[in-house]
């Protein structure tokens, strides 16, 4: 039917598989966050660090460049467990800052419009919904964080040797473990609690909150009651904890591994359950 | 022919409430009227259809697919414009078709040729790039009519299409809701308050009152049937007229101070009537037939 002809007539055309419709609300988030600039500017914002780690690697084993400087090679630090540890503690701050940003953007105007019936009455369920928004905050956390890590050992690895490689190939598996757990727990984070703010900036600043809240609030627990189990409720703990086993630098950390692992876990139960309890076709009130 | 939806003992509990009780019915009409005070259960009922609200007993089937066993089918079937808002403020006309469109199963390509499409048939073809957050609310209606078609649906529910809209765009929503009877092999299920809408465009109307199906009938023969009752007013002596009309295959009843009912045969000719009068010198000031609006039934419906 072209444009021009104002008569109703049917579709008749071939469908799509059903497997492939969340993939429709990825592409419409994608369109939702590049739209917004500042977004954009973040996003690339996020790359300086691991710009910064990949020229020091480059340099690092530039004999020309440490001796134009007179930079003893002994001096220089090694990359190795440490140095992706710390690579981790900042790519995952910044990991955290970007999904207060997205988190609200992709799941708020489907809220505050009162959208979610137009999404369910077609043949799309609520987990298709939850991975369609969910795939768009992985993918952007991934850029952030494991993609660039992997590229910097990578990096690393062509320039040492394929010894290096060999011997510290769980370095990789570290990065991409421990980075990509952090992820999909702050993506179910931002998603849940989005969808319970309508407001945008309310929602913002509440993902922003629970980490800042559960950190005081932990600290303040120790204090108080002279134990370590407020570290429990304090997120950053418990991904430093998981991050210091995984990449073999002790910190010194007072939290098992085993409760951090926990933690995650309950959290991301905890941020699924809300989802269930809100992500619905419509509203009964009571 | 296959009935458009069939209830099938169905009940629907919200917690200990039962909202729907015991549904069972089949509706095959083009535009199906659904009607009933505030609580009486129409949204839930549609709900129900579209697998919002699980089914406590009994099931449904939209065009012989069970609303249950094959939700996902049904829901490819459906086209559905909620009565509330709930179109994204931020996002064009175009844009919000398309994504809804693609969601519904269209391939990309076609879903955008969809979307500009429909959005001219319901009259947004000039304001389709505009947010939709800048729209009247009459506009608001018409697109999200538009999402609602854009995947080209057998059955199209429509929950109060007509909500606050001036004359002009309510008429104009009439004429779309026509013209989409008319055009395809498209049903409609129109939920509505104002009778008059039901009765404008529905064929067949079902009256809920508290969960349970009070009225179904079919307005068309609702109508013909009406023709064969016409109220006469006399001036006059008028003894002797109701016999006269009994004798010409009349039934009179209510014969009181010089009006009277009768229910005239099929292919009856109404000129017989005049005729008879002026044969007594009886005056008729008046005679109509009686219009049993949707309203009487209705109200008759409530009564139950």
């Amino acid at each position: 039917m072209a444009v021009h002809k104002h008569t109703y007539k049917d579709y008749t055309g071939p469908r799509t598989p059903a497997w492939s419709r969340f993939l429709v609300l990825a592409r419409f988030g994608f369109a939702r966050v590049f739209h917004l600039k500042f977004l954009l500017l973040f996003i690339i914002g996020c790359l300086f660090y691991p710009l910064v780690c990949a020229a020091y690697i480059y340099l690092s084993h530039n004999p020309a460049f440490l001796a134009l400087f007179r930079i003893p090679a002994s001096q220089i630090p090694h990359v190795d467990g440490r140095f992706f540890y710390f690579y981790s503690i900042v790519q995952g701050a910044l990991a955290y800052l970007l999904t207060a940003f997205v988190g609200p953007v992709l799941v708020n105007p489907d809220f505050a419009n009162g959208a979610m019936p137009l999404y369910f009455s077609r043949p799309f369920s609520r987990a298709e919904y939850v991975g369609g928004r969910i795939s768009v905050l992985l993918v952007l956390l991934s850029l952030i964080t494991w993609i660039p890590g992997v590229v910097l050992f990578a990096i690393q690895a062509s320039i040492v040797g394929w010894d290096w490689m060999t011997a510290n190939l769980w370095l990789a598996g570290a990065i991409v473990l421990g980075l990509l757990v952090w992820i999909i727990v702050l993506s179910l984070i931002g998603l849940a609690l989005s969808a319970w703010v309508k407001w945008k900036i309310g929602a913002g600043a509440l993902v922003l909150g629970v980490i800042f809240a559960g950190a005081g609030f932990g600290t303040a627990i120790n204090s108080l009651m002279r134990t370590n189990y407020g570290a429990l409720i304090d997120l950053t703990q418990v991904a430093h904890t998981i991050w210091s086993y995984l990449f073999r630098y002790n910190t010194g950390t007072e939290m098992s591994v085993s409760s951090a692992w926990i933690v995650l876990g309950v959290t991301s139960l905890l941020c699924l359950w809300l989802l269930a309890r809100r992500i619905k076709p419509f509203e009964v009130i009571k | 022919m296959q009935p458009v939806i069939e209830l099938d003992d169905l009940t629907v509990h919200f917690g200990e409430r039962e909202i729907l009780k015991c549904l069972r019915i089949a509706l095959s009409g083009r535009i199906i009227g659904l009607l009933g005070p505030n609580g009486a259960g129409k949204s839930t009922l549609i709900h129900t259809l579209l697998g919002f609200c699980p089914a406590s007993s009994g099931t449904a089937r939209i065009l012989g697919h069970d609303i249950r066993a094959e939700a996902d089918k049904v829901r490819t079937l459906v086209g559905y414009m909620p009565e509330n808002d709930s179109l994204i403020a931020d996002m064009t006309a175009v844009s919000f078709v398309r994504m809804m469109g693609e969601l519904s199963g269209l391939a990309k390509e076609a879903a955008l040729e969809r979307a500009h499409e429909v959005l001219f048939y319901v009259g947004l073809g000039e304001a389709r790039y505009r947010p939709l957050g800048t729209y009247s609310l009459g506009m608001r209606q018409l697109a999200k009519l538009a999402q609602a078609i854009v995947h080209g649906p057998r059955l199209l529910i429509l929950d109060e299409p007509t909500n606050g809209l001036d004359p002009a765009a309510r008429t104009r929503m009439i004429k779309l809701i026509h013209d989409m009877k008319d055009s395809g092999e498209m049903h409609i299920l129109l939920c509505s308050h104002l009778l008059r809408d039901v009765e404008e465009t529905c064929e067949d109307v079902l009256i809920l009152k508290q969960g349970s199906i009070v009225h179904h009938s079919n307005l068309e023969s609702e109508r013909r049937t009406n023709k064969r009752f016409v109220e006469i007013q006399t001036h006059g002596d008028d003894s002797g007229f109701a016999e006269t009309l009994v004798a010409i295959g009349c039934q009179c009843s209510a014969v009181v101070g010089g009006r009277l009912k009768a229910v005239v045969p099929e292919e009856f000719d109404l000129r017989e009537i005049y005729r008879v009068a002026a044969g007594r010198d009886l005056q008729l000031r008046r005679l109509n037939y009686r219009r049993d609006t949707l309203e009487d039934i209705f109200m008759k419906a409530m009564e139950v």
